[in-house]
């Protein structure tokens, strides 16, 4: 069993966990993920390895409460142990020939990008980060972004913190403010990564980005995860999930979110009408 | 006095109109009485022919003769001398191609029910008896098998028989294999297939689970764990598709994925269990495997209209075992026979709305000796569909392959084994089942785990080990 070592609040939806897993904290790379499932009857999730430290046996994840099993999760308390936690998956980040790289986070995709801006960092690589929230309330990471960051840019949809944009409009003064960049990693929403590529492309800029359809052996099996990148299907558990943002096929993407729409919802409700019962009573 | 009635004693079952809605086991089973009449139609030949069929030799007219006579136990202990996994493979052996194929009833009717008989021992004893703790002598000597599968199982269960320290690593969170996420419970309930995986524990072998080796350990460092030898079981999971246009459009699944959603993860149940599936009004399942039949009664008991089984071939060709085929036809599948997908038809915002095919005929036997099906002209329709599930085949996993250095695969994936032994081009290292001759049976996995068991013994033999 997977005990957790320690829970942390990041804002009001989004936690933080360090889970005791020494095989997998043993063999962990920047890029890599996880799934899990929390009881007998959940679904497995993917989620990032969004720190790891090989010495204490640890994995640190960070999530979101959107769904059924987040929510679950989050409810989980330190000293608890989750069911199943499977990993590292994935296939590792590589940074070569790199001088000066830029990080786009949205919103979550920030912890996704945090262990990719810190590998970098610990490279020797110049980063520059533009992280985006819809408001101030949802900043996430701002201090261990700072740590491995050159330049560090917080926007806000609403201007809450100061800085009102979107992380399209940031990155595009930095780039025409001089900075010229080997690489760009963006990660967040689909939306998002395709408005970033379409920016990038014009300057011709090697982008990547991190997908994120739904998963759930991860290791090549269902084939639930595909995903077109230059013309080709490709598995994002295992090929991926980082992918050239220029050949991915966004708009398939998108579409193929919306695949288990309805179910979610009713998990959701089902749940949480379990819930208002158990109270009731 | 044998019983010669050319005909199998009839098998009680699920009356189709009702099990095409429920997840319940077709096939309840014979009663003590019809076993024992069944029995009575082997002429017990001398010769055997029935056992060359069998790839594990179970001793078919010995344990029938126990069964004819009452002897239940008996006849159990007889069938797990050499297959230890009776209940399943009375269920799942494709016996019509096997064991029933030599059966010299067969000539004149039907042959005996080995299968159903071999089925009602295992379950006989289940019920009646409890597993006996087998007096070994234990050794240090550790031995890593990968994957959980039939192939898996039978080569770790071997093993832990003759005294090893037997460690399987399987990377799901449930093990079993396609036991557990491919063949469904109305085939093959999955209570019956975890009794079969704690009688193993019984006998010493350790399973965990999570472990998806090539990642969290290679195959070198297990070794240097202290693994003297390695078997891989780990299958051939990787889904193909067609190639056609349309493949990713919502509402089409590789069968592995839409099994895996309802076995495994029990969507059948939903919401009481939080993964879902979507089955649509109308489905066209792709293949004419055993695979195929699954994923469409299936999509069938989950209560679409209309589901079929689009086959390029004929009804000759079809894969699956006879028993499938009957039963689906039975439960309301449609079979498309000589038809062929051409393209998957999709909404504006993605959805499938349709799968364009054509007809075939069948022109000069291929290479494989099957004829082969050549496109009619001016045939194209389309069905009229809003799920496609994908069940043309599996491959073997890349993962282990490309985190081994120096183990030899064919260019289509499979590990290159030692037929007899299961050796492969790494000293220490051996595989079967479906990763190493890609998608086949359970008895033929389960064979293959037992070769290498033995080969893995006189290794550790020679190397000392013992
Ligand atoms: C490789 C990978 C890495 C990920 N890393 C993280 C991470 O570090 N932190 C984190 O919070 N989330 C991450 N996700 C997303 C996370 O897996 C989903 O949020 C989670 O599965 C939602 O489950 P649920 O039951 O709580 O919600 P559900 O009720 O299942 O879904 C709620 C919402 O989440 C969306 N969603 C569902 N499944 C996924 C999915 N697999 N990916 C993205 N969105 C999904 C749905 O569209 C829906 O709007 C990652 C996903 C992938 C594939
Ligand atoms: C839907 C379906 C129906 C079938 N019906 C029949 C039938 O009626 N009769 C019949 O005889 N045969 C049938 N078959 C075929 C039969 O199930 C297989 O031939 C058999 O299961 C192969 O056994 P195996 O042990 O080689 O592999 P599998 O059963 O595939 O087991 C492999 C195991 O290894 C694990 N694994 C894979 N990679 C790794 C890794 N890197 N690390 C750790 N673990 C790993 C997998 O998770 C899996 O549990 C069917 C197959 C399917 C899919
Ligand atoms: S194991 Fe399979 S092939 Fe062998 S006797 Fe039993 S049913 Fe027949
Ligand atoms: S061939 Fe048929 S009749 Fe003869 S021993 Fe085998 S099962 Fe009995
Ligand atoms: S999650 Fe199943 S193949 Fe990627």
């Amino acid at each position: 069993m997977y005990k957790i070592i320690k829970k942390e609040t990041l804002s009001p939806s989004v936690k933080l966990m360090k889970i005791e897993a020494a095989f997998i904290a043993r063999k962990a790379e920047p890029g890599q993920f996880i799934i899990l499932r929390v009881s007998e009857k959940g679904e497995r999730i993917p989620l990032t390895i969004a720190d790891y430290d090989r010495a204490e046996g640890t994995v640190t994840i960070i999530f979101q409460e959107v769904g059924k099993t987040t929510k679950e999760l989050g409810k989980m308390e330190e000293g608890q142990e989750l069911l199943d936690f499977v990993g590292p998956l994935g296939t590792a980040s590589h940074f070569e020939n790199i001088k000066k790289a830029a990080v786009i986070g949205g919103g979550l995709g920030t912890a996704i990008a945090y262990p990719q801006a810190k590998k970098l960092h610990n490279l020797g690589i110049e980063v520059h980060s533009v992280i985006g929230f819809r408001n101030k309330d949802l900043i996430i990471l701002e201090n261990e972004m700072s740590k491995v960051s050159n330049k560090l840019i917080v926007a806000t949809d609403d201007g809450s913190n100061g800085i009102k944009g979107f992380v399209t409009d940031e990155l595009k003064k930095l780039i025409e403010q001089g900075n010229t960049y080997d690489l760009v990693i963006a990660i967040g929403p689909l939306i998002m990564m395709k408005a970033v590529c379409i920016l990038t492309k014009q300057y011709d800029i090697k982008t990547i980005v991190s997908m994120n359809p739904v998963m759930i052996d991860g290791t090549g099996m269902c084939g639930g995860c595909r995903v077109t990148v230059g013309g080709n299907t490709k598995f994002a558990c295992v090929d991926g999930p980082d992918f050239d943002g220029h050949e991915v096929d966004f708009d398939e993407a998108i579409r193929r979110q919306m695949m288990y729409k309805s179910f979610e919802k009713q998990a959701l409700e089902d749940h949480a009408c379990r819930l208002g019962g158990a109270s009731n009573a | 006095m044998p019983n010669m009635s050319p005909y199998k004693v009839k098998i009680p079952e699920q009356p189709p109109e009702i099990r095409n809605k429920n997840f319940l086991e077709v096939s309840l089973g014979y009663t003590c009485e019809m076993a024992k009449e069944e029995a009575q139609r082997c002429l017990q030949c001398k010769t055997k022919p029935c056992m060359a069929g069998c790839p594990v030799n179970v001793k078919i007219p010995d344990f029938i003769l126990h069964i004819a006579c009452g002897e239940f136990e008996k006849a159990y202990e007889i069938i797990n001398e050499t297959n230890r996994l009776p209940a399943i493979c009375g269920r799942v052996c494709p016996q019509e191609s096997q064991c029933e194929k030599f059966c010299v009833r067969g000539v004149k009717g039907e042959p005996v029910g080995i299968g159903r008989l071999e089925r009602f021992a295992a379950d006989w004893y289940m019920s009646n008896r409890s597993p006996k703790a087998e007096n070994i002598h234990r050794t240090q000597t550790k031995v890593a098998v990968i994957g959980s599968g039939p192939a898996g199982l039978t080569c770790a269960g071997d093993l832990a028989g003759m005294g090893y320290d037997v460690t399987i690593f399987e990377a799901f969170h449930t093990p079993g294999g396609v036991l557990m996420y491919g063949i469904p419970e109305f085939r093959l309930p999955k209570d019956l297939v975890q009794k079969e995986i704690e009688n193993l524990k019984q006998l010493g072998v350790k399973i965990n689970t999570n472990m998806v080796i090539g990642k969290v350990f290679s195959l070198e460092e297990l070794q240097q764990e202290g693994y003297q030898a390695i078997f891989i079981g780990s299958g051939a999971g990787l889904p193909n598709f067609m190639g056609i246009p349309g493949e990713n459009l919502n509402g089409v699944y590789s069968s592995n994925e839409f099994l895996t959603r309802i076995n495994l993860m029990k969507a059948y149940r939903f919401p009481q269990y939080d993964t879902p599936v979507r089955v649509g009004r109308n489905v066209a399942v792709i293949g004419g495997g055993n695979v195929a039949m699954d994923a469409a009664r299936s999509a069938k008991r989950l209560g679409a209209e209309k589901v079929y089984i689009v086959y390029r071939r004929s009804e000759k060709e079809l894969p699956a075992r006879l028993e499938e085929v009957h039963h689906a036809r039975e439960e309301g599948i449609i079979f498309k026979l000589l038809t062929n997908p051409t393209q998957i038809l999709g909404t504006e915002d993605g959805w499938v709305q349709g799968m364009e095919c054509v007809e075939m005929e069948l022109g000069e036997p291929d290479k494989s000796g099957r004829r082969r099906p050549i496109e009619k002209k001016n045939s194209k329709h389309v069905l009229d569909v809003d799920i496609v599930i994908i069940a043309i085949g599996q491959s073997p996993n890349p993962l282990i392959k490309s985190t081994t250095q120096n183990l030899d695969t064919y260019d289509w994936g499979g590990i290159i084994a030692e037929e007899a032994t299961g050796a492969t081009s790494i000293p220490g290292i051996y595989a079967g089942g479906d990763a190493v001759t890609g998608a086949a049976t359970v008895i033929l996995a389960m064979g293959s785990g037992k070769n290498a068991a033995k080969a893995i013994d006189q290794y550790l033999k020679r190397q000392g080990y013992y």
